[in-house]
């Protein structure tokens, strides 16, 4: 099994690797990247721990082939923050409790962007539709739909002022 | 195990004609790549069709829509002109998996997994959908439901691979639904799937009807009785009943970790009775 | 002077009750937490288990010469590289390492290093294992029955007196109660007697098992791993592999998750023994199948349930019987069952008896309330019957037998200040009790008990010289307790919660803490971390009292200073911490306060949940609509994380009532180990869920806490229940409550109406 060599970019950097034909972009990230953000709960795309942006979709990054982002552009949690400062979404998620252990929140915080930046005034039952590939075992959600409610009509505010 | 991923047409057969072991298409890799992590395959080639240009798009052709086989499902369902002209089939597409799944799986790689339980195949052979198929032979047509052959199997050679699924225009006062049973409400796979597709006259007189159905057979099933059952009516109470009866009779499930036969036969003729009224609905405008 | 031992609750709180940002907060939302799998270590190996694919097997032999042969093959390990165990540590290690016999589906074989993934999957196929395969049983009836296969032909029953003389597959007998209940029964004007069923479930936490375990040449190692205590990772380790204590260090990682299914090793002496044979750091990481497969599902049960009421409401006598499915090894777990199946009541006439039963499945684990939520899904229901036989209100009838202060409760002990009556009356009045129900909806409720636990307990607490603390404690902060560790240290020290950082330290910098299980962290890291705190308070007044040569009585602490007290104190302005901080080189040395102890006092709670849901008769489909969990917490410390608790232990227990569950086929396979078939709630299936904390304080904490991880998981099962008979007449007697069952049993119903 030959390696392959890929050349993409991961949140704005030119990165290139090496990795196995069968290798998924979620390896590629955590074991060669070093970016061990994105979270392996599954393996089968169920559970949403390995959420990144690929180009403009939101993907599970287990079921990606890392030979496919040739040329691409991923972004993943590592690049959700503006340098120190924290996206709304990250900062509320802190505020409204909405992790508690804090496993599945990297995912939950990339599903939840890409929910935003498509729809800035989503309704309880959209986000909840939307974020429903994101597994957490331990909130229960109810702390997590209302910080997404609260930061989108947060943004939405910002946007207005 | 290989990974190539060609930019042509002519690009994708040749490699498909000269391998000489075990070959995947990567379309969305949904399914593909679940299976490799679980290694329940171990393909010598993996053949990525998404850098083909030709079967990136939706094409509007003939008043009908050719989407290609490495369209996502979330592109297509933001595609206003195939979720105005086939509301049921985009629904359907649009229950495959999560968000995360939407944005990679296709329709084409849905049919080719070939699980009689995938959600999209039921509304397309409802739709009356066409699969091409391109190869070393040149390309081919074929209906929707021809493709299935068996759980995991399909008509569709080795030195095949689909090029596009064409939903094809639609006379007026048409209308399309789908709906599938899943205990929860997001992330099952179908337990029971149904998609009706019917025209009416402008009594609102059913002309024309055909209803497919998920998860009960070893393949999607066609069903011609259950269509006959609208045939003719207004789509009341009487033939509702009827058209449940036909599809619980069509039913030949198997007990699963998913659920029993008598569940599946049971909750197909309520589907079919609340998909029907949903597609009469639309037809009726 | 600050008495260490006071234990009365602290009035006017200032950072207690707060809601402040957790201290690793930023470092969660950002992707730097480093979990299990995140970690790395120069030279790695990657290790991999073969696991048994039958569930009960002789096992005749094991070739490992074609796996050795692989290139990159650095070590293969098999049940020959342990040696002999201590007894109390026989069945893990036999857990971790099949022995002889395979019992379950998913038994460890085999393990190997390789230098990369891909050598150590292909490498666990080239070893030759050569089975007997047995006859098996993962049925908890069919593993009672005469004939049925031993898994342990050494197993004789215990807790029978004499001892049984024949083997069986029950391990264990329990049995608790007062009064006489012939005599009870006999005053009964309603007496129902009925038996229900549940299916095993898995804890479910999203982050799979993990740890990297490095070998020195040496003899001194070290382990990272995610799990719920590390020191018992330690111990038990260095107990397999015949190591000292003091010559292993383990490191928790952060914890993705683990409702007592990481309180058990798996991976850890493996990674350990592989490192000391391969002489390299090995990290293995299990797949999401195997965490199902392998480790710690709950019991499955079947179970009668007799209960006796008078025509006045009074519950005379209740009788109850269960048989928890427990695995391969025997456990503790149908006993705690048996001492909760009628907490909730004062009972002249009780008895609970149970049976912990082995079959061939993966061994069972702790699961958040362990044994409670099965046996009240039994007790609930015939309440919940019962109450509409009486003709009452569900909540009053609990009211007019609800146990209080005073009564010695099912399982023994007599009942300190306790809530129930408090949270059955908050949860009657409750909005959402009140509200007129929505069409096409139906309410149900239950009211449910847990223990909660104490246990061994070791902190420090560190002055720095700039005045901030840091904490050290040794329990894993699973859900957030470091931000309650930090508010309990800046309450007692009279400082900002922001001047206060608490660290999980790894087994080499504290004595033994018992795991972060039975909802003991915030209670007894708490009382240990204000002992603490109060410590150096003391040392603090007596340094401050050193420079102004008072006496150290003459010193009191108030709002993070020292002050002079008293009439003859002399007039000094207050010195605040950080300037007895800095003067400490000075005045004696570094300031620090440490606590140990065997933390007793636990408050037990109470939790009642309602439930509003929606039945599609057609297809047996239920949604909930609205749920509401009322729970007593003594005191919240912080009160986002004690609701987090309510809203995530309710949707567990709503998963486990609806469609979670193994699905086992005749080959003793299970069916379903993956999370699409394994089917825990989506966001999508549920509705906010309204926490509502009470607080009755625990007299055996200074701040009154009582644990509240672990209550809010056992009432959603009966509720959920109680609503479903509510919406549809059918009384479901079994769990899960999945949509081919229930309409089964509103088809059977209708049929027979």
């Amino acid at each position: 099994m030959a390696n392959i060599q890929v050349s993409t970019k991961i949140n704005g950097d030119t990165y290139e690797f090496l990795c196995r034909p069968d290798e998924t972009l979620l390896e590629v990230l955590r074991d060669r990247i070093g970016l061990t953000g994105s979270k392996e709960g599954c393996a089968s795309g169920d559970c949403g721990a390995c959420s990144v942006m690929l180009g403009d979709r939101v993907v599970s990054s287990c079921l990606v082939l890392g030979a496919e982002v040739e040329g691409q552009e991923v972004n993943t949690i590592e690049g959700m923050a503006d340098g120190g400062n924290l996206h709304p979404l990250q900062r509320n998620f802190i505020k409204f409790a909405a992790l508690q252990c804090g496993f599945c929140t990297p995912g939950f915080l990339v599903a939840a962007k890409a929910l935003l930046d498509k729809n800035p005034d989503p309704t309880e039952t959209e986000i909840r539709y939307w974020l429903a590939g994101n597994l957490c075992r331990c909130t229960g959600y109810d702390k997590i739909v209302r910080a997404v409610l609260h930061t989108a009509e947060e943004m939405r505010g910002q946007a207005r002022g | 195990m290989k990974y190539l991923a060609p930019t042509t047409i002519e690009g994708a057969v040749r490699l498909l004609s000269e391998a000489s072991g075990s070959t995947r298409i990567l379309a969305g890799g949904t399914d593909t790549i679940v299976q490799l992590n679980a290694e329940q395959i171990e393909p010598d080639l993996i053949v990525d069709i998404k850098r083909i240009g030709e079967i990136r798009g939706i094409t509007n052709e003939n008043g009908g829509f050719r989407i290609g086989a490495a369209v996502s499902c979330a592109e297509m369902t933001e595609h206003d002109g195939v979720r105005d002209l086939w509301p049921g089939c985009v629904e359907a597409a649009g229950l495959i998996g999560s968000t995360q799944v939407q944005g990679r799986a296709t329709i084409a790689g849905n049919l080719c997994n070939g699980s009689p339980a995938a959600d999209s195949v039921p509304a397309m052979v409802a739709a009356g959908a066409v699969v091409r198929i391109i190869g070393t032979d040149g390309s081919r047509d074929v209906a929707v439901e021809k493709i299935p052959v068996g759980p995991g199997k399909t008509s569709i050679g080795a030195d095949e691979f689909v090029h596009s699924i064409f939903l094809p225009p639609r006379p007026e006062r048409s209308g399309d639904a789908y709906l599938r049973f899943i205990p929860r409400t997001e992330m099952d796979i179908a337990v029971v799937g149904v998609g009706i597709n019917l025209t009416m006259d402008a009594s609102g007189v059913c002309t024309a009807a055909r209803v497919a159905l998920g998860a009960v057979a070893e393949t999607v099933l066609l069903v011609e009785e259950a269509g006959d059952t609208l045939i003719g009516t207004h789509i009341d109470d009487a033939a509702l009943d009827n058209l449940a009866r036909a599809v619980s009779a069509a039913c030949k499930p198997i007990n699963d970790k998913r659920g029993t036969v008598e569940f599946r036969t049971r909750v197909a003729g309520v589907l079919a009775k609340r998909v029907a009224k949903i597609a009469a609905e639309r037809a009726r405008g | 002077m600050a008495d260490i031992d006071r234990l009365e609750k602290v009035d006017g709180f200032k950072v207690v009750g707060t809601r402040p940002n957790r201290p690793d907060g930023v470092d969660k939302v950002t992707g730097r937490a480093r979990f299990g799998a995140d970690i790395h270590a120069p030279g790695m190996l990657i290790g991999k288990v073969l696991r048994s694919p039958h569930p009960h097997a002789k096992i005749l032999s094991i070739d490992t010469t074609r796996a050795l042969a692989l290139s990159g093959v650095k070590a293969v390990l098999t049940s020959d590289d342990f040696g002999d165990v201590p007894a109390m540590h026989q069945a893990t290690l036999h857990n971790v390492m099949a022995h002889n016999k395979a019992l379950y589906e998913g038994h460890a074989i085999a393990a190997v290093a390789a230098v990369d993934v891909a050598i150590a999957r292909k490498a666990i196929k080239l070893i030759d294992v050569e089975y007997e395969i047995l006859p098996h049983v993962t049925d908890v009836d069919a593993a009672m029955a005469e004939d049925a296969p031993l898994l342990h032909e050494d197993n004789f029953t215990s807790g029978i007196d004499p001892k049984p003389s024949k083997p069986s597959n029950i391990a264990t007998w329990s049995e608790f109660g007062h009064g006489n209940l012939d005599e009870g029964f006999s005053q009964a004007d309603i007496i129902l007697e009925r038996e229900f069923t549940t299916e095993a479930t898995h804890q479910g936490y999203i982050e799979p098992h993990a740890c990297l375990a490095t070998y020195s040449e040496d003899g001194n190692s070290e382990i990272w791993c995610t799990t719920q205590g590390h020191f018992l990772v330690r111990d038990t380790c260095a107990a397999l592999l015949d190591i000292a204590v003091s010559r292993l260090r383990v490191t928790a990682s952060e914890i993705g998750g683990g409702f007592g299914g990481k309180t058990v090793v798996y991976l850890e002496p493996l990674a350990l023994a592989l490192s000391r044979k391969a002489g390299r750091p090995v990290k293995m990481v299990m797949s999401r199948s195997e965490v199902f497969r392998s480790t710690g599902p709950t019991s499955s049960s079947s179970m009668r349930v007799k209960i006796g009421v008078r025509k006045d409401g009074r519950i005379i006598a209740a009788d109850a019987h269960l048989n928890y499915q427990s695995g391969a090894f025997g456990g503790f777990i149908a006993m705690l069952g048996a001492m909760c199946a009628y907490a909730c009541y004062s009972l002249e006439n009780v008895r609970a008896t149970a049976n912990e039963v082995l079959t061939n499945r993966p061994m069972q684990a702790s699961y958040r309330a362990p044994g409670a939520p099965i046996v009240n899904f039994a007790v609930e229901s015939v309440i919940d019957e019962l109450a509409v036989e009486l003709e009452l209100d569900p909540i009053e009838f609990r009211l007019m037998n609800a146990a209080k202060e005073g009564d010695r409760s099912s399982y023994g002990p007599v009942f300190d200040q306790i809530g129930l009556i408090q949270t059955l009356e908050t949860a009657r009045d409750h909005p959402h009790y009140q509200a007129t129900l929505a069409k096409g909806q139906a309410r149900g409720m239950a009211v449910g008990f847990w223990f909660n636990f104490g246990g061994l307990t070791s902190v420090s607490l560190n002055v720095n010289f700039d005045g901030t603390v840091t904490v050290s404690v040794g329990r894993p902060d699973i859900g957030g307790s470091r931000a309650a560790m930090c508010q309990m240290a800046a309450e007692e020290l009279g400082i900002p919660y922001d001047n206060v950082r608490t660290i999980i330290a790894d087994t080499s910098s504290l004595g033994f803490n018992d795991t972060t299980d039975g909802s003991r962290t915030t209670f007894a890291n708490g009382l240990a971390i204000i002992r603490a705190a109060r410590g150096a308070i003391r040392d603090m007044c007596a340094r401050a009292a050193k420079t102004w040569d008072i006496p150290e009585e003459a010193v009191e602490w108030v709002d993070g200073c020292a002050r002079p007290c008293g009439s003859n104190a002399g007039d000094f302005e207050p010195m605040c911490i950080a300037e007895i901080a800095r003067k400490s080189p000075k005045t004696g040395g570094p300031i620090a306060g440490h606590h140990e102890v065997n933390a007793e006092g636990a408050g037990v709670s109470f939790a009642v949940h309602i439930a509003d849901v929606k039945v599609d008769e057609e297809t047996g489909r239920t949604d909930i609509c609205r749920y509401t969990v009322v729970q007593d917490a003594g005191k919240a410390i912080h009160p986002a994380y004690v609701e987090g608790q309510y809203q995530g232990g309710a949707a567990q227990g709503i998963g486990w009532a609806l469609n979670e569950g193994y699905v086992y086929g005749d080959d003793g396979i299970m069916q379903n180990p993956g999370f699409l078939d394994y089917r825990m709630p989506v966001c999508s299936d549920l509705p906010m869920i309204e926490a509502k904390i009470i607080e009755i304080p625990n007299k055996g904490h200074p701040y009154g806490v009582r644990g509240v991880g672990e209550t809010s998981i056992v009432p959603p099962l009966a509720t959920v229940a109680n609503a479903i008979c509510s919406a549809t007449g059918v009384r479901m007697t079994q769990i899960p409550m999945a949509p081919p069952v229930l309409l089964k049993a509103i088809e059977k119903n209708n049929k027979q109406v």
